[in-house]
């Protein structure tokens, strides 16, 4: 504990004299998220200066080893080292599906040469990465994939097409399910990972309903990947997909919360039929947080169920959409506005029509209740 | 959030394995009704519960209690509501020992109740909804004492209990909170109706009638029995919060076996998509109630400022999906479910019963958009 107290104070001090004003604030849009990358163009000099002292000192990932790019801290370290940037109102000097999906992906399933390559650029935040697992005919039944890999003896010759690719458009390398054998659909698949800007890769953005595109179509043309670029064993890549679709939804659950706290509170429903509504949805809301909570812990000891995060995916984002149903009820015609300034260009609606993905994407909600009918509650057929 | 010690598994496991013991529906809860005994609950497993120092999980050590807190009381009262155990654990090892903690009454009953012989009870509705607040039930001075009259309901076990801690109005006016004052009303003061309710457990209704009380019938002070009444009245939603979490996990856990033996259309129903989804839908919802119920109890054990909030949004959630469990249980064992032969139904019954102690959920909701400012 003593050691832990120490750990504190010099987190704090060290924070204190290096954590740029600037990065103090909250972040007020998706722009203040630094992503790093090749093309990666910082806001600010501040935000610059931020990621460069964090990942000097391996604080980009903190319980990384620190062969790898990482600070390594333990469970215990890690905590404190959030709680000091709470503390102050650091911004995290980097994210990326780098860190919250490949990285876990790389330290459980890599080679030691694969780790030391990749995991210590994504800790640098040098790489931008996207993640290449749906296709038109791959959604929900996702190992029914058929971007196909076909094995050229020094490298494998890579055809076909994924579809909602975040920042496909944006990101330097992407991680991709192709299948390498078509004898079995699980038991088929391999993990690649290679540079979009091979030869034959190419990317067309999506419009969403919300008017943005945050994903994009992504086309494989005669892309020669080199052979060592295959993450675990040929043809076993559906375990390093499962295990990463874990992280993500661990991700994702977290997001019904969204820091949103009470919606009562934020948004002072006059209406006393809405006001019972919001009241209700408040106690959902809050019981998920003391639910998100429990989880974390739970799964640091080791005690929650392999599938609980299904649960928590399911839970959360359904919750977050009856958020966003809400906040649009309560703003009534002034939550209609698209692009004035006075709705910071349509902030409300392009969030809620937005959240309805939330239960599509990593998983539909629908692919959430079977897994746990049949991991947790062990239905029969399921 | 932490998760339990050592110490509190331990206290779990012994819950758990005494009530499915000795507390099952079979040995308890039918074989009471069936006899349509007074309490409604056997006074020998309340013996056991002394014997094993529960009756005292929240007495002072120094007065010979456990001296723990919400957590540990929430532990049992989950195992309690699993097994539908009649007891008088909630309103007296929880509820009334907590409101008399550091009177002259504790030292009173505390050595009944840590012997399993006392019954303590706590009476506070006047109405059908729970409105603490509302308190009108009049105490007047008079000579060295008080006289009461009015009248309470849904005075959980009351009708069995040695004491019962009851609110009264010493002055204001009903819906507000200065001037309320609790007192030590001795067995047979009051009128009693022994009321049977739905699950047929008992909750009396009592009459107060010119009913003189010495003045140290009073509990604390006089005009301030707003604090220690919210205190054990948030340590009894609390408990009611995990008792409702032990009654959705119970009668889930039978809905899901059923729904891995039925069998028709030459199927297990639980092969059904429509049943699966909605049974994963339920898992979830309780586990969440239980983190929500947790978090509560670990609230008031630290003392937290926004513990009131996390009481009432534990009993409101829990409540809810108590609900959800129940009727999903019986629509899901189709006819089966309507007879009272299935222990099913009386899950579905101690759900109402439990439901509307302390504030229903409507109440709670309200208290989460109070505390929360709107």
């Amino acid at each position: 504990m003593a050691d832990l107290d120490s750990f504190r104070a010099d987190t704090r001090a060290w924070l204190e004299a290096n954590c740029p004003q600037e990065m103090r604030t909250p972040m007020r849009s998706e722009g203040d998220y630094c992503w790093g990358g090749r093309n990666w163009s910082f806001q600010s000099d501040a935000q610059r200066q931020w990621l460069e002292v964090m990942a000097a000192r391996g604080w980009t990932v903190p319980d990384w080893p620190k062969d790898y790019g990482g600070g390594g801290l333990s469970a215990d370290e890690t905590r404190v080292l959030k709680e000091e940037m709470a503390r102050i109102g650091a911004r995290l000097p980097l994210v990326s599906f780098g860190i919250s999906m490949l990285g876990p992906a790389l330290l459980k399933f890599g080679t030691e040469e694969q780790k030391k390559h990749y995991l210590t650029q994504i800790a640098r935040g040098e790489i931008r990465w996207c993640q290449g697992y749906s296709e038109p005919g791959a959604g929900s039944d996702l190992a029914g994939l058929q971007t196909k890999a076909e094995d050229k003896g020094d490298h494998w010759l890579v055809n076909g097409q994924k579809v909602w690719t975040s920042y496909a458009d944006k990101a330097d390398w992407i991680f991709c399910l192709t299948r390498t054998s078509s004898e079995s659909k699980q038991g088929g698949i391999s993990f690649l990972l290679f540079d979009m800007e091979t030869p034959g890769v190419s990317t067309k953005p999506i419009l969403l309903i919300s008017g943005n595109s945050p994903f994009c179509e992504t086309f494989f043309d005669d892309v020669k990947v080199p052979r060592d670029q295959v993450v675990g064993a040929v043809n076993k890549g559906w375990d390093v997909a499962k295990y990463l679709l874990g992280h993500e939804r661990e991700m994702i659950s977290g997001m019904g919360l969204g820091g949103g706290g009470s919606l009562g509170a934020a948004t002072r429903p006059a209406d006393p039929m809405l006001r019972a509504e919001i009241a209700a949805f408040d106690v959902d809301a809050l019981a998920f947080q003391a639910m998100s909570e429990r989880f974390t812990a739970l799964w640091k000891a080791g005690e929650a169920h392999p599938a609980s995060p299904s649960m928590m995916k399911y839970a959360g984002t359904e919750l977050n959409k009856r958020r966003n149903e809400l906040v649009m009820a309560a703003g009534g015609s002034d939550a209609l506005e698209w692009d004035s300034e006075r709705s910071k260009t349509g902030k409300a609606p392009r969030d809620w029509l937005r959240s309805k993905g939330n239960s599509i994407e990593g998983g539909t909600s629908e692919i959430q209740l079977n897994i746990v009918a049949k991991h947790i509650l062990r239905l029969p057929g399921a | 959030m932490t998760l339990l010690t050592d110490d509190q598994k331990m206290l779990q496991e012994t819950a758990a394995s005494l009530l499915a013991e000795e507390g099952s529906i079979a040995k308890q809860l039918r074989h009471w009704r069936d006899s349509d005994c007074y309490d409604g609950f056997g006074h020998a497993l309340w013996k056991q519960f002394g014997e094993l120092g529960l009756t005292g999980i929240a007495i002072a050590e120094s007065h010979g209690g456990l001296g723990l807190g919400a957590t540990e009381a929430a532990l049992v009262l989950e195992e309690i509501g699993r097994n539908l155990t009649p007891s008088p654990f909630l309103t007296t090892a929880v509820v009334a020992a907590r409101a008399i903690a550091g009177s002259a009454h504790g030292e009173r009953w505390y050595p009944g109740v840590l012997a399993g012989e006392v019954v303590l009870a706590l009476a506070v509705d006047e109405g059908p909804h729970h409105a603490p607040e509302r308190t009108a039930l009049e105490a007047k001075r008079q000579g060295n004492g008080f006289v009461l009259n009015g009248h309470k309901q849904f005075a959980v076990q009351a009708a069995s209990a040695d004491m019962i801690v009851t609110a009264a109005r010493t002055s204001g006016a009903p819906g507000e909170r200065d001037g309320i004052t609790l007192f030590a009303v001795p067995k047979d003061a009051a009128a009693v109706e022994n009321v049977h309710l739905a699950d047929s457990s008992r909750a009396a209704r009592l009459a107060f009638d010119n009913v003189a009380l010495d003045a140290d019938a009073v509990i604390g002070a006089i005009d301030g029995g707003w604090a220690p009444l919210s205190q054990a009245l948030n340590a009894g939603r609390a408990g009611v919060a995990a008792e409702l979490v032990g009654v959705a996990a119970g009668a889930s856990a039978m809905t899901f076996d059923y729904l891995r033996t039925r069998q028709q259309f030459g199927k297990l129903i639980g092969e059904f998509q429509a049943l699966q989804h909605r049974a994963a839908h339920l898992y979830g919802e309780i586990e969440i109630a239980r983190a929500a119920a947790l978090k509560a109890a670990g609230a008031l054990d630290s003392g937290d400022e926004r513990a009131e909030l996390w009481v009432s949004v534990a009993k409101a959630k829990a409540a809810g999906v108590a609900s959800l469990a129940v009727r999903e249980g019986v629509q899901m064992h189709g006819g089966i479910g309507m007879t009272d032969e299935h222990d099913i139904g009386l899950y579905m019954k101690r759900e109402a019963v439990l439901g509307e102690l302390f504030g229903d959920l409507h109440y709670h909701r309200g208290r989460v958009a109070e505390l929360s400012g709107y």
